[in-house]
């Protein structure tokens, strides 16, 4: 439990850094789209915060396996880390969707795959941490919540090809699209390079908010030792 | 040598006399299930009353007139409601009673495997929906007049009591433990088992509406891969749940 490393200081600048720009190439850099106007420059920041989701439910699922193997705390703190970052980038992610489905889709919400996954997504991991709240024993917690986020992270894929079957409206930009999507657009090269930035530069974000949150998680439990060895 | 020795118990001896002890263990959790609800019948009338104040309540609450009432859409998403609600009921009451008097404690000190455990409770918890079930559909038929006796309602009503139970034993096995328990086990359980809930509700519905066997076949395909793979990895992690 020492000082903050150094290393850890130089990615919170970097990653500061990179924002801003990304944030610049959004709004300056990347050209208007011809059709949706500027609504469509939430798509780099929504794209960009639904990958953060995606890589923050992955890896509680990868240190939840990891932790009932190895049955070692750290691995408990990287899942708690990764489902808390998960959820506020999944939050952002709907929320921006929501802003512009409003004036493209003229709807705030429909019952489409990706949002309905997102949706339980978001639901599943809210479970997860309301598990965890209500186990004192910290063994046993952890090995609930390394449980409940490997039965979520099966659920998520399912429920996906389930809500698939039917009929989508989204716009799938990267790869092949289907022509029929409501708010489909092809983009420039200048629009790549913007989206291509802002996801690096989130998964930047990522890295540096899940190294702070782990490091919070062991001083809690370094806390709670100490607390412990107190009252002994 | 092996011939005169009676089948014993111990796990480990051969792959046959291991299966068996398994398959034995497994069927006197079953049985002790089963004949704690013959002379008590908590469970099941409590899940059944439940079940038909909320096909009561959906009356009201969907104005369902004559001619809605037997749109098959509106039939399959009740009737899932239904089983959905009152399972949560019969889960977290078959889990509870396990931990209340130490009965799990019990249970974990028998030299058997505890997947045997797991088996055990799953079918038990499996045979008492299929009863609220079995006991629902008809009154449905009545009250709603529908006639729901189709061999595919049938099956897609046991796939998904299979999917729907497998995931929700080893939830219960969980959400009992906390200390939130009376309100944890929907919270967990409901967003884990919409795959399963989306998919029976699409085929009971492609059964009631006369639809082509190509448009239920992708539902079922999904159910029976959610039924196997939630089985398998709620076997596999099962042991952690109970561990103390």
């Amino acid at each position: 439990m020492n000082s903050k490393p150094r290393l850890l200081t130089i990615l919170d600048v970097v990653t500061v850094l990179l924002l801003l720009v990304a944030s610049y190439m959004v709004f300056f850099y990347a050209p208007q789209e011809a059709v949706m106007g500027d609504v469509q420059r939430v798509f780099y920041f929504h794209v960009a915060s639904g990958w953060v989701g995606m890589l923050g439910f992955i890896g509680a699922a990868v240190s939840g396996i990891i932790y009932l193997i190895k049955k070692d705390r750290k691995w408990d703190i990287v899942g708690l880390a990764a489902v808390e970052i998960g959820i506020a980038f999944i939050f952002i992610n709907i929320v921006t969707g929501s802003i512009w489905a409003r004036p493209i889709w003229n709807t705030w919400w429909t019952w489409d795959p990706r949002l309905t996954t997102a949706t339980v997504m978001l639901l599943i991991y809210l479970a997860y941490l309301m598990l965890r709240q209500g186990i004192e024993d910290p063994d046993r917690r952890a090995r609930f919540g390394a449980v409940y986020a490997i039965i979520g992270s099966l659920s998520v894929p399912l429920t996906y090809f389930s809500a698939r079957i039917f009929r989508t409206i989204h716009p799938v930009v990267i790869g092949s699209g289907d022509p029929s999507a409501t708010g489909s657009f092809d983009m420039t090269p200048m629009m790549t390079q913007a989206f291509m930035f802002s996801l690096f530069t989130f998964t930047f974000i990522f890295i540096d908010l899940f190294w702070h949150r782990i490091r919070l998680g062991q001083k809690t439990d370094h806390v709670e030792q100490l607390r412990l060895k107190t009252m002994e | 040598m092996s011939i005169d020795q009676q089948s014993t118990p111990y796990p480990g001896e051969s792959t046959s006399g291991r299966l068996g002890s398994f398959m034995r263990a497994m069927f006197a959790v079953v049985w002790k299930d089963l004949s704690a609800e013959l002379r008590s019948r908590e469970l099941i009338s409590a899940m059944l009353v439940f079940a038909l104040l909320v096909i009561l309540i959906f009356n009201f609450a969907l104005d369902l007139d004559p001619a809605s009432r037997r749109e098959p859409t509106i039939t399959a998403g009740v009737l899932w409601v239904i089983f959905v609600f009152a399972g949560t009921l019969g889960l977290n009451r078959s889990m509870a009673v396990e931990k209340d008097r130490g009965c799990m404690d019990g249970l974990l000190l028998a030299p058997v495997d505890r997947s045997a455990i797991y088996f055990g409770k799953v079918i038990g918890n499996l045979v008492f929906m299929l009863m609220v079930e079995i006991i629902v559909l008809p009154i449905y038929s009545l009250l709603y007049n529908v006639n729901l006796f189709n061999p595919g309602l049938l099956l897609v009503i046991l796939l998904g009591s299979i999917g729907y139970v497998a995931v929700g034993t080893l939830l219960a096995a969980m959400a009992v433990q906390a200390r939130t328990r009376d309100i944890l086990l929907p919270i967990l359980l409901f967003p884990v088992v919409l795959p399963v809930i989306l998919a029976a509700v699409k085929a009971s519905t492609g059964f009631l509406d006369g639809s082509e066997m190509e448009m239920i076949l992708p539902w079922l395909n999904l159910l029976i891969v959610y039924d196997i793979i939630f089985s398998a990895v709620a076997f596999m992690v099962f042991d952690y749940v109970v561990e103390e």
